[in-house]
């Protein structure tokens, strides 16, 4: 069984998954801590704290994921993908601990290490479920051929 | 004068709830996009031959594609609403480690993943390291 290994174009796809979550998700959490609480009876406000620079840098990212995740799932299985994705844990956390100079715990660096080893694990595999087309004479396509 | 919702007391059953129902929503809208996907074939390809409007119109023409995000968006107003209730410490590493199991599970019987043992080890390791972060 041949085995399938991605192309750098689709590993920088799994890569801007893994990348613009947490960044988005970041700059969300940024944003909405610079604005003042907002009450559940003026949704309005909501609106327009979409057009803020930090929050809307957020939501250009988060559409980058969401591109890049559809894209991901179009040539990877989906149970290769998810581990991928939650790499994107492993980088919040090291851009807290070397970007913001925040402490990080030994337990949360003991989480950083099984998903790394997580994700390596999975990506040392094929990334797609290869599938047997049986025609209908019963045979394995190619194998018909070779018979011939 | 009422509490707000976070200070009412929640039981096991109520959190246990509500924490399943955002995997298990979670879980249908994440195989309903794989299988759409799965179903469009490669992006990067389509994009060669059509342009990016027929990527495009690949994805936004396909009803699992719809399926998948309205599924998802239940995720997420269930996800709110278990936040409503719940410490973020239990339903957000409860949820996020649950649906990589789920997951797992449902790419294998609905999807015909080949998920092996390295996947499957994969999942548990990410499962664990998920926890241990959230902490």
């Amino acid at each position: 069984m041949a085995h399938q290994t991605l192309t750098a174009r689709q590993y920088m796809v799994l890569g801007l998954v893994s990348v613009c979550a947490p960044l988005g998700d970041s700059c969300l959490s940024r944003g909405m801590a610079s604005l003042p609480a907002i009450s559940i009876t003026h949704p309005v406000s909501l609106i327009a704290a979409v057009f803020t620079p930090w929050i809307g840098l957020g939501i250009a990212l988060l559409i980058g994921f969401f591109a890049s995740y559809l894209t991901a799932l179009s040539f990877a299985d989906l149970t290769y993908v998810l581990p991928a994705s939650a790499f994107g844990n492993v980088i919040i956390e090291l851009l807290s601990r070397f970007w913001l100079h925040e402490t990080i715990s030994l337990e949360r660096w003991f989480g950083v290490l099984l998903i790394t080893v997580g994700v390596g694990f999975v990506a040392q595999g094929p990334a797609t479920t290869e599938r047997v087309e049986i025609n209908a004479s019963g045979m394995i396509e190619g194998q018909e051929a070779q018979l011939q | 004068m009422t509490l707000p919702a976070s200070e009412i007391h929640t039981g096991f059953w109520a959190a246990a709830a509500m924490i399943t129902a955002v995997v298990v929503t979670s879980t249908i809208g994440e195989v309903l996009i794989a299988a759409a996907m799965k179903s469009i074939g490669d992006l990067d390809e389509i994009r060669t031959h059509s342009g990016l409007k027929g990527a495009i119109r690949a994805v936004l023409t396909c009803p699992l594609f719809f399926a998948g995000v309205s599924f998802l968006a239940i995720s997420f107003f269930s996800l709110l609403f278990a936040l409503n209730h719940l410490n973020l410490s239990l339903a957000g590493p409860a949820t996020a480690s649950l649906t990589l199991v789920t997951n797992a599970i449902a790419g294998k019987f609905f999807l015909k993943e080949n998920v092996d043992r390295r996947r499957w080890t994969a999942a548990i390791l990410v499962c664990i390291g998920v926890y241990f972060l959230a902490h």
